[in-house]
């Protein structure tokens, strides 16, 4: 931060208001400061009401009583003794109990998710480690490669990998869309620990190396500590993607309502023709709040690692 | 299925006479082993498949059956290329993801540089804004679906009630709102993205050459456009390029809004169309070779004429 400029109340001195320069030069600048001043907090306002709104009205939703909604759906708000939380019963009740069965689905969606991060972290390690260090033939080809995985419609895949699992008796398996999920996350995931290990001195592996430690000791004793936080945020994002992911799930489970994520299972709720959208938004909600609680605990975390290597232009 | 482990202890004390680089190299391809078997499992070897696929003229039950060289023909793509709804498909695809990428990386744009001083909360802004980007998309989409519904939605119950609209919008059901509306749900989802990105960038802006720019004279509109936007062209040409490709083969976001109605059908909901709706395995996959060579072409097009320009400058 220089001193050379005044800063105006607080700002950081970066686009400090009064400067030197004409004194016409500087009516128009501060002219046009004031008014990108004002518009800023415009946009500010308008972002975050834009942002947010979808998900207060989908939460509101998920408390009223249909009827309710049906009456006034003008209101942004409902008196506290009418909302109720006959919604959220109606989606976790298993489905003998004439419920939606939603918590067989947030199981399903737990495990595929769990499993695809832990299988994804253990492929994405050691490729990380080996594209950001080891030079090797071929390193040069690894992101075609990747590109492969983003280039063609994942609709492409599915007919050939439909036929696959089912010979190989994985269909309608979330072993098979577990598959499916670590090929989608893993290309993300090396980019992210690749940026994080390229931060790591050389240095600190070269003086394991000279106390004897071997390639993949040094890689699982000192450059895995040291990138935890990367490795939470790699982690972190795998879950995300596959919580979230859906066509696949519909390819491949449809038949299989047992199985069905979170994700899935919503998708056919708003097929039925008797559920009300207060139900649906009840669901829509289960299936966000996870997401977002862990987003909550580590969101600076996954925005590095995400947009590692972006600021270096 | 797991992949096979690759922690385990280097084997025995290295062969003499081999030197630390072919060690390096024979390392190195071990541990990027199993992320190249698992990648050329699941996605090369379905894609060349098909490849085949898309010259056999088969259905989804007939496929089992049929060897892998079976009944080529080329009629496939002849009836992709010659039926009208392909093209159609095709131009709704190119509208729709040049418009959400553009718009997502303007919006995202603005709010990084709206956020970019920091003022109290600030914090609690940025997260906020981060979250369409990391909600589920079928809760999402769910929200929108109710928020525009034209009988009990409260965008249209504003809209009649307050705004004077003499009858409610049928935002998803209607032609042209549905593809403007499918288009405003992705700039609303991928914004965040770009503002990720950009904000990234901003940070690494040398504080020094703004100051000096301010000490000159230089107003804010002169700072952005001689000053802090050329710094911000490399990141903005890698954004194009990753949402662009992303968005074309786009499914889930248009399939949950409007199913592909009301002109709103892109590609990949076609191609998924015709594999669950018609069991017509040769056309989707036809249809998606297509698809896969229009974004291949015009990447290269891309990179060639843009990135090179955007990369010199920055």
């Amino acid at each position: 931060m220089s001193t050379r400029t005044a800063p105006a109340r607080g700002t950081t001195g970066r686009t400090a208001r009064g400067t030197t320069g004409g004194a016409g030069r500087r009516m128009r600048a501060t002219g046009q400061e004031r008014t990108f001043g004002v518009l800023r907090w415009v946009l500010v306002v308008v972002l975050v009401l834009v942002t947010a709104f979808p998900f207060y009205y989908m939460l509101l939703l998920s408390f009223v009583p249909v009827e309710q909604l049906l009456l006034s759906p003008s209101r942004l708000w409902y008196a506290l003794q009418t909302l109720t939380v006959d919604t959220y019963r109606t989606v976790l009740a298993p489905a003998e109990d004439g419920g939606q069965g939603f918590g067989v689905f947030l199981r399903n969606s737990a495990l595929v998710a769990a499993a695809t991060v832990v299988i994804t972290v253990l492929v994405a390690i050691p490729g990380a480690y080996a594209v950001a260090r080891l030079p090797f033939t071929g390193r040069d080809h690894v992101g075609t490669l990747f590109l492969a995985v983003y280039l063609f419609p994942t609709v492409v895949l599915a007919v050939p990998l439909f036929i696959a699992f089912a010979r190989l008796g994985l269909q309608s398996s979330l072993v098979g869309l577990m598959l499916v999920y670590v090929v989608q996350t893993v290309p993300v995931s090396i980019h992210m620990l690749r940026g994080y290990f390229e931060t790591i001195p050389a240095s600190i592996e070269e003086a394991a190396a000279i106390d004897g430690a071997g390639r993949f000791a040094t890689l699982r004793r000192v450059v895995l500590p040291l990138a935890m936080p990367s490795l939470m945020s790699t982690g972190l994002y795998v879950f995300m993607i596959a919580w979230n992911e859906f066509l696949f799930a519909l390819l491949f489970l449809s038949a299989q309502p047992d199985r069905w994520t979170v994700s899935l299972g919503l998708a056919q709720l708003s097929n039925g023709i008797e559920v009300p959208k207060t139900v649906l938004m009840a669901g829509s909600v289960i299936l966000t709040v996870p997401i977002v609680l862990l987003y909550g605990l580590a969101e600076r975390a996954l925005t590095e690692g995400l947009t590692s290597g972006a600021d270096k232009g | 299925m797991s992949a096979p482990t690759t922690v385990r202890p280097t084997a025995g004390a290295p062969a003499a006479g081999r030197t630390a680089s072919s060690r390096a190299n024979r390392d190195g391809l071990a541990m990027v082993l199993p992320t190249v078997v698992i990648v050329v499992a699941v996605v090369v070897v379905p894609v060349l498949w098909n490849v085949v696929l898309a010259f056999q003229d088969l259905t989804l039950l007939e496929v089992r059956d049929a060897g892998l060289f079976e009944r080529l023909s080329l009629e496939n793509f002849a009836e992709v290329l010659t039926g009208a709804g392909f093209w159609q498909a095709l131009g709704n695809t190119v509208v729709y993801s040049a418009a959400s990428t553009a718009g997502s990386i303007l919006v995202g744009l603005l709010a990084a540089l709206a956020l970019r001083r920091p003022f109290p909360g600030r914090g609690v802004v940025r997260s906020l804004m981060l979250l369409p980007y990391v909600a589920p998309v079928v809760a999402v989409a769910f929200t929108w679906e109710t928020m525009l519904n034209p009988q009990y939605g409260i965008v249209n119950a504003w809209g009649t009630g307050f705004l004077g609209w003499d009858q409610p919008v049928d935002f998803l059901g209607q032609e042209p709102y549905a593809m403007a509306t499918v288009i405003a749900f992705e700039v609303w989802r991928y914004f965040p993205f770009a503002f990720m990105f950009i904000t990234a960038r901003l940070v690494a802006v040398p504080a020094e050459l703004e100051e000096a720019a301010t000490v000159d004279g230089a107003s804010l509109l002169q700072r952005f456009r001689h000053v802090v936007g050329p710094q911000l062209l490399g990141v903005v040409a890698l954004l194009s390029v990753l949402r662009l490709i992303m968005t074309f083969n786009k499914f889930d976001d248009v399939y949950l809004l409007t199913g592909g109605g009301a002109g709103t059908e892109v590609a990949a909901v076609r191609v998924y169309d015709t594999l669950t709706g018609r069991f017509d395995v040769g056309g989707a996959a036809a249809q998606a070779l297509v698809l896969s060579a229009v974004l291949a072409v015009g990447l290269l097009v891309y990179v060639r004429f843009f990135v090179k320009k955007g990369g010199e400058q920055s």
